[in-house]
């Protein structure tokens, strides 16, 4: 015989105070824990995004990003001519060989805050390899003149991003023609501009990757290794979604590592705070639990009706948590990517797992609270409670 | 204190309700004290500096090298002490990772200039006698299992291959802000090697006058604007400070955690003290009966969610200093000197001191107010 | 002068919607080392009375006047330090602090001055000694059977020395033989130490042993004659 729920749910109710600073409680570790762990899917989805399955990235051959690889032009064009390497709708090569550098930039609202900026040489094929790159202002820079062209996430935080206005680094001016979007991604905290306007100012007549769109995605290991074995150039290939989810890394597992230390501390901090209300409430309702099982009821069943009591608690919390965290998704924030060292922005991401996943961790933790002074309530002596 | 006993008394009388309690608010603070070392850590490395010392960057971008030959036309300049350089090598050593900092230097100048990197006598010599030589951080001998006389090699990254390094010198930093798991080496072979002509990441120009940096960097930058590589002079703490900003705005996050946890704990004690204050107001009603007046009352039920308070910031607040301290944390090189403040220690304090008034005053009140002769009746 | 004058009082309740007269228009005077009983049905004021004298309650209309203070006019925080100095109350359910010592809860009211800890010591150890419970100092009330609770009671409500000791049902409840233990203390506290009791109860024996018993019925006082 099961004890009807409707009695716990009155007992809360009879010690709304209690309940409700138990429930707060579990609520802000699961507000905590949804917010940190958006932080780091929304790091790590803007940089997995950057990376395309069909596409594949060439580095100078033990470079660990394309900050500190340089590729000649020569190895550009035997690229191009490889049968691996897939043709546009023009029958052109779609290869995109590109120049990369760091800018140091003021940030628009406190120009003392430094940021490493991306600038990406690119030619015209870059914006069919990245496919998804999209101009959504203006007009893509003309050949041969000193025009940059903006991702979207860049504009709202460096001055002087405007349509028509002119930003100055590496001793020249530029003047910005267009913004683009690329679904989030990393790209989208970058400066576009040509591979031959760049060139010379920066780094001279190299470029640091060279990218091209497999004819057959799942023939990578065929194209990597005949790049690789190539003996007259050194490289290394790897398929670009995944060489910008191992980008991830670092900072995506210090990131996971906060949240998870963070809310771990802060849930056995709650957890004693509703082990506290549950066994006060225990105790307060003694002779009631007393009744109830000379009535009929088992232990058994006293000690799943605590135990659901503990939990409700925690759901109500669970679900509070989870109310709090949701206003933060599509919050844009910006830090520096240490394994390539430039800046990225991106936002806080609180996908419907990562609700349920809060709201699991909440009623979990009102059974553990639970558990013992529902155990206690299940093994009370039926004479010692009617006293 | 003669009412501690009373005190102490009413909270032994749940002693695992008691314990929880403190138990919440000390993981509380350790976690908050540990939040905001995150932040003034990374201030104190923001603010390290000598105030001799300026750095002279590629104005284009800390990427792009400066050429060697600068070094010649700014020790001339007047105020100019000494000039040394340094070039970012971005080493990795076994599987990468363990992240470490590794750099090329002009190691007589360089070493001359920074004090603060103290080496036994002997161990200079030997490193700056040994073109291959490696001088590094005490740390990386935990980290890695190195010894002195070893012999080491990296993975280069920006300039490839296996570079094989001899453990020649080991360092201790007397300022926490530079890390003790540097690995240094001779510029000399870094240029043997990249076979390139002279090229430096940055220059160190230790000058005569603090005074006198502002027109220095000028002066230095003008000789270079209209070059190839023209540079960008300031002192090493704005250098210092740029860094940190990179990591974006830490301090808000960590003090928007930090509230969170510190509402969550007052929930939590404030939710104990109520529950206790609630079983005892028949005790309240004979108190005062006796004599003891409104206003003792309240200040015993502030005094004991005091001794909640300051007990749980007692174990939280000196539970993370010493754990840091034992551990020698410094997550995992990211932040150098990590250790809690007196300033935060102070405010963890101050905290506390918050949650006490906050969780203790409904109750404290409700007992202050409690009018006697009804609480009576419930008690008879 | 009587150590406690009561004039003119007149005290009404309000409970939900109906307002319950008390008393209409007492007067009353306890002599100094005197022993009373107040005995009456239930709802005929005896407690009501008891907290009036104890400044526990406020008459609504008239004075009363313990050694002379008017208690009836003092302020919430007057009366605690007077109660603190002046009364000695025991209450039938014993109330001592479970979590104290029977030292430690007749140590309260010294608590509230400024002895030494070495004199309130002295103050207790005597009490517990007036009391019979000298070897009991350090046990806690559940650790004590029913009459030695109220003789710890009793205890505390002495040991600031009071002018006044009032007492509600202090043998309700208590067994036959530890109400004996109680009542007759009580006896030598008033004989030997010239203590002014009143106390409120139901029970003959405990009116036997008073000096004189004093009944209350609906409020008015019907005094009997003392018994000898």
């Amino acid at each position: 015989m099961k004890i009807p729920i409707l009695y716990n749910v009155r007992s809360m109710l009879q010690r709304p105070y209690s309940t409700a600073l138990t429930a707060l409680g579990i609520a802000l570790v699961v507000a905590v824990f949804i917010g940190m762990l958006a932080l780091a899917n929304g790091f790590r989805v803007a940089l997995v995004r950057t990376g395309s399955n069909a596409n594949v990235i060439v580095l100078r051959k033990g470079a660990d990003s394309e900050l500190s690889s340089g590729v000649g032009r020569d190895v550009a064009s035997m690229i191009a001519a490889s049968p691996h390497v897939a043709t546009g709708p023009d029958g052109r090569p779609l290869v995109s060989p590109e120049v990369y550098v760091l800018v140091p930039m003021g940030k628009v609202f406190d120009t003392t805050k430094m940021a490493n900026v991306v600038v990406r040489g690119v030619s015209d094929q870059a914006w069919i390899v990245r496919s998804n790159v999209r101009v959504v202002d203006g007009q893509r820079p003309a050949s041969g003149r000193a025009e940059i062209c903006l991702g979207e996430r860049l504009v709202a935080r460096f001055p002087h991003t405007g349509i028509g206005q002119t930003m100055h680094f590496a001793g020249r001016d530029w003047t910005v023609t267009c913004h683009f979007t690329a679904a989030g991604s990393a790209f989208e905290s970058e400066v576009w501009g040509e591979n031959e306007q760049f060139m010379p100012v920066f780094r001279g007549d190299v470029f640091q990757s060279i990218t091209f769109r497999l004819k057959d995605p799942a023939a990578f290991e065929d194209a990597r290794r005949s790049l690789q074995d190539d003996k007259r150039m050194t490289v290394d290939a790897h398929r670009e979604s995944e060489f910008y989810a191992q980008q991830s890394q670092l900072l995506g597992r210090i990131l996971a590592i906060l949240a998870w230390t963070i809310t771990s501390i802060m849930a056995v901090g709650a957890v004693f705070g509703a082990v506290n209300t549950m066994y006060a409430a225990i105790a307060a309702r003694q002779p009631e639990i007393a009744v109830l099982m000379t009535i009929g009821f088992k232990p058994g069943s006293v000690l799943t009706s605590f135990l659901a009591e503990s939990g409700l608690i925690a759901a109500i919390g669970g679900i509070i948590g989870c109310l709090l965290a949701l206003p933060i998704n599509g919050l844009v924030t910006s830090t520096t990517n240490w394994a390539s060292f430039s800046e990225i922005a991106f936002s806080f991401r609180v996908t419907p797992l990562l609700l349920l996943n809060g709201f699991l961790f909440a009623v979990v933790m009102g059974l553990i609270g639970g558990f013992f002074p529902a155990w206690r309530a299940a093994r009370l002596r039926v004479v010692q409670a009617l006293r | 204190m003669k009412y501690l006993p009373l005190v102490l008394a009413n909270l032994g009388r749940h002693k695992r309700r008691t314990i929880l309690t403190i138990a919440s608010v000390a993981l509380a603070l350790f976690l908050f004290a540990s939040l905001r070392t995150v932040v003034t850590t990374l201030d104190a490395g923001s603010r390290f500096g000598g105030a001799r010392r300026l750095v002279a960057l590629n104005a284009t971008g800390l990427v792009f090298p400066l050429p060697l030959a600068y070094a010649n036309r700014i020790k001339a300049m007047p105020g100019v002490h000494s000039v040394s350089w340094a070039n970012w090598f971005g080493g990795r050593y076994g599987d990468g990772k363990r992240f470490f900092a590794n750099f090329a230097v002009d190691p007589e100048s360089y070493l001359a200039m920074y004090p603060e990197i103290v080496i036994p006598p002997d161990q200079k010599q030997a490193f700056l006698q040994d073109r291959t030589g490696a001088l590094i951080g005490k740390r990386l001998l935990s980290e890695f299992g190195w010894k002195l006389g070893q012999n080491v090699t990296l993975q280069g990254t920006i300039f490839p291959g296996d570079w094989t390094f001899t453990v020649r010198a080991i360092y201790t930093p007397t300022d926490p802000a530079i890390g003790d798991d540097v690995l240094i080496f001779h510029h000399e072979y870094f240029d043997e090697r990249i076979g390139r002509a002279g090229i430096a990441g940055w220059y160190i120009v230790e000058i005569d006058d603090p005074s006198h940096s502002p027109a220095i960097a000028k002066e230095i930058d003008d000789a270079f604007r209209n070059s190839s590589s023209p540079t960008k002079t300031g002192t090493e703490r704005e250098f210092q400070a740029s860094f940190a900003t990179m990591w974006g705005n830490v301090s808000l996050l960590m003090g928007t955690i930090g509230l969170a946890v510190v509402f969550a704990i007052l929930l939590v004690t404030a939710n104990a003290m109520m529950m206790s204050a609630r079983e005892r107001t028949g005790e309240v009603a004979v108190l005062k009966t006796i004599g003891f007046s409104d206003r003792l009352l309240f200040g015993l039920v502030m005094l004991e969610a005091g001794v909640l308070a300051l007990t749980g910031a007692f174990l939280g607040l000196g539970g993370a200093k010493l754990l840091y301290k034992a551990t020698n944390f410094n997550a995992a090189g990211f932040l150098p000197g990590f250790s809690v403040t007196t300033a935060t220690l102070v405010l963890g304090a101050a905290v506390a001191v918050g949650l006490m008034l906050a969780s203790g005053l409904v109750p404290a009140l409700r007992a202050a107010r409690l009018p006697i002769v009804q609480a009576l009746r419930h008690v008879e | 002068m009587a150590l406690v004058e009561i004039r003119d009082v007149y005290k009404s309740f309000q409970r939900d919607t109906q307002k319950i007269d008390v008393f209409t228009d007492l007067s009353l005077d306890i002599a100094s080392g005197s022993f009373t009983a107040l005995m009456g049905p239930s709802g005929s004021g005896k407690s009501t009375l008891l907290n009036l004298i104890a400044g526990l309650d406020k008459p609504t209309r008239g004075s009363v006047r313990v050694g002379g203070a008017d208690v009836s006019a003092m302020s919430a925080g007057q009366l605690a330090a007077w109660r603190a100095r002046n009364i000695g109350f025991v209450f039938q359910s014993f109330n001592l602090l479970p979590v104290l010592t029977a030292y430690q809860n007749v140590e309260l009211p010294l608590l509230l001055t400024n002895l030494s800890k070495k004199d309130r010591a002295e103050r207790v150890r005597l009490a517990l000694d007036v009391v019979g419970l000298s070897d009991r100092a350090d046990h806690y009330p559940r650790q004590l059977s029913g009459g030695q609770e109220q003789r710890t009671a009793i205890a505390r409500a002495i040991v600031a020395d009071p002018t006044l000791m009032l007492l509600d049902e202090p043998t309700g409840q208590l067994d036959a033989k530890s109400s004996q233990e109680v009542l007759t203390l009580l006896q030598r506290l008033n004989n030997e130490f010239s203590k002014t009791i009143v106390i409120v109860t139901h029970d003959a024996h405990a009116a036997d042993r008073a000096k004189s018993v004093l009944h209350l019925e609906k409020g008015d006082l019907i005094e009997k004659a003392a018994v000898a």
